[in-house]
């Protein structure tokens, strides 16, 4: 098997005193589809802010391409390919769509690639292009996703990292949600982790799962067996 | 219009008979210890026959009393805007600019002095401005730079007669520097704790000015600062460079206008380039802005660093027309006028922050009889537009409309 392209070892992180995890170790492997389920508080956002240096690792390491990324400044990170679209899609309300997505290019020089891109974004999210004048904040729930989904992909990522992509959203935008998340993997090869509450849709659209209980990994397999094994479809599948 | 005024006149007689309660002691004791009644009653009858007339023209147009007079006028406004289809931004700009070119011409000392003020303050706003309005950082000691700026000129000039020219760069780079040396520890902080870290290093280097006697004379301040000098060429015998110092204040109007143009158009520049962008984002949302490979704190400090070089120009040119400097000058107080021409006028907008210090200069000198009241009067008109414009009087306008009305 190829190596990993995002692998964290052992990490450890929180906020002050508070230990949210404690001991993460996962493996991402190139053109994967990898979820992450958990509950509420079990850390699944914190694993995400660690790999993208918000939130500092204590201990452990992040490797990302072979490199420690876990030293460098968050900013540094679109440059090298990883990006993360943020929990409660964190778009910029007062600046418009167009605006939001030149920012998701910002490390980026070329300006005759980024007006293509833009172009690309609007053709994958025709509602963007129809509102490409309008404030961000002004988007329903959806469109804000899609923009933040867009403003993403603008840094053109390797490894793109998806925080509850689903959440708060009319089921019928969340399969068109899943949908695209299906074509950015299928189409552009990007990588993909995602993080959901929701793990039925997540562990459908992913090809392997991890589990995390506070703060640490309790079960890694493929995702049809996590979706038959009794115990998961006890906790997290309501059954 | 009777129904109306059912609802509003309990809250509104027991808001006026607050205000009595409050302004007696305000007015009526006196500092010799006694009390008297006449004057807060007075200034009382006055308050309630202007919020009176204001009240009743508040109902009328809310039961539609006042649509005859409102409608003509709207209509006429529509039409107009149609038929000139708005003109663009930079028209407005020459315009605005000719009749400032032109304003000394018909105008007296004393509106030329009110107008350097302005014009001064039209500088301090603006790049109170690009730290507030565009990177959203809450910067309570602003004013700091502008001493640094003015006392930079002053003791320059005073010392080794460098003239102002020179100076006025050198000003704007020291105050970018101090900025720098400030805004490298303080802006690791967010909101709240920001302020008042900005707020503590501005009444530092205010004491500091204060105190340090052998450098600036302390508070007794810095006296026979040179005026700007321009060289002009004459022609008297042969062709020579003539100096001549600029002691009309018309002359000085024009500098002053020079450097608010200069930083308009800066300011202007920054706002729509990738950098005005980068603070913008930071505004929003620090988090997501570093998360798209912003790296935020060098843009933070860039933004202070800037707001900090303007205010410095603003100060050498305040140094160089008041001939003289002292630490009176840069109290918080001033800090506060220069936040609410920025807030009143609109955070981020260029013609909002002109018109807001316009406003505030303009309006306390005609209201010169009430001074007493003023702080009175400001303290209301704040509280006002955060309830009916918190965006400020010219908002900022993004290029943004909805794409439905666009359509329509």
């Amino acid at each position: 098997m190829t190596d990993p392209i995002l692998e964290l070892k052992d990490v450890h992180s929180g906020y002050g005193s508070i230990k949210a995890l404690k001991g993460i170790s996962l493996r991402v492997y190139p053109g994967e589809v990898v979820a992450i389920i958990g509950a509420n508080g079990a850390g699944k956002s914190t694993t995400l802010m660690t790999i993208c240096g918000i939130v500092k690792a204590e201990r452990g390491q992040v490797i990302y391409k072979g490199q420690v990324i876990n030293t460098l400044l968050p900013e540094k990170l679109p440059t090298l390919g990883l990006c993360q679209v943020p929990e409660g899609r964190r778009i910029f309300p007062r600046l418009t769509v167009m605006e939001n997505l030149r920012l998701g290019a910002f490390y980026r020089k070329d300006t005759d690639e980024i007006l293509k891109d833009i172009q690309k974004a609007y053709e994958m999210f025709p509602i963007l292009g129809e509102r490409k004048n309008q404030e961000g904040g002004t988007l329903s729930g959806g469109e804000q996703q899609m923009l933040a989904i867009a403003r993403a992909l603008m840094t053109k990522p390797k490894v793109l990292l998806l925080d509850e992509p689903s959440l708060g959203l009319a089921p019928i935008i969340v399969q068109q949600i899943f949908n695209i998340i299906d074509r950015i993997n299928k189409e552009d090869g990007t990588t993909i982790l995602l993080v959901e509450q929701n793990a039925n849709l997540a562990l459908q659209a992913a090809t392997r799962g991890y589990v995390v209980e506070t703060g640490q990994i309790t079960l890694e397999d493929d995702s049809t067996s996590l979706l038959a094994n009794p115990k998961i479809r006890a906790a997290y599948l309501g059954e | 219009m009777i129904h109306e005024f059912k609802k509003v006149w309990k809250p509104y007689t027991l808001g006026l008979l607050w205000v009595l309660g409050l302004l007696w002691p305000l007015l009526g004791i006196h500092p010799d210890g006694t009390l008297s009644f006449e004057r807060t009653l007075i200034v009382w009858l006055y308050l309630l026959v202007v919020s009176f007339v204001c009240l009743i023209l508040y109902l009328m147009n809310k039961s539609g009393h006042l649509e005859l007079m409102k409608n003509p006028l709207s209509a006429a406004w529509s039409k107009g805007a149609v038929a000139a289809k708005v003109p663009p931004v930079w028209g407005w700009f020459l315009v605005g600019l000719m009749l400032a070119m032109l304003f000394p011409l018909f105008t007296g000392r004393y509106h030329q002095d009110v107008a350097i003020n302005v014009l001064i303050y039209v500088c301090l706003g603006l790049g109170l401005n690009v730290v507030v309005g565009l990177a959203g950082m809450l910067d309570l000691g602003y004013i700091a730079f502008y001493g640094v700026g003015a006392y930079t000129y002053a003791l320059f000039n005073i010392h080794y007669g460098i003239p102002f020219w020179v100076c006025l760069p050198v000003s704007g780079a020291l105050a970018l520097v101090v900025a720098c040396i400030v805004g490298y520890p303080t802006l690791r902080m967010r909101g709240d704790y920001l302020a008042i870290v900005t707020l503590g290093f501005g009444e530092i280097i205010r004491i500091i000015l204060n105190n340090w006697m052998t450098l600036t004379n302390g508070p007794n301040g810095i006296m026979g600062i040179n005026r700007p000098g321009i060289f002009f060429p004459s022609f008297a015998d042969g062709f020579s460079w003539e100096h001549l110092w600029l002691k009309k204040l018309w002359l000085l109007y024009y500098v002053a206008l020079g450097l608010a143009v200069v930083t308009i158009l800066c300011v202007h520049r920054l706002n729509f380039s990738r950098v005005g962008r980068a603070w913008e984002s930071i505004r929003e949302d620090e988090t997501a802005a570093e998360l798209m490979g912003v790296n935020t704190f060098i843009y933070k400090l860039l933004a202070y660093a800037m707001g900090g070089m303007f205010a410095g120009f603003a100060g050498a040119f305040f140094a160089a027309r008041m001939k003289f400097v002292s630490p009176e000058s840069f109290t918080f107080l001033e800090s506060a006028m220069v936040l609410c021409m920025v807030v009143l006028g609109g955070m981020g907008s260029i013609p909002g922050i002109i018109l807001g210090a316009a406003a505030l200069i303009v309006l306390p000198e005609l209201f010169r009889e009430f001074e007493l009241y003023r702080m009175l009067a400001f303290g209301s008109v704040m509280v006002l537009m955060m309830l009916f414009r918190p965006e400020g009087l010219l908002p900022a306008k993004r290029l943004g409309t909805r794409s439905e009305e666009r359509e329509g």
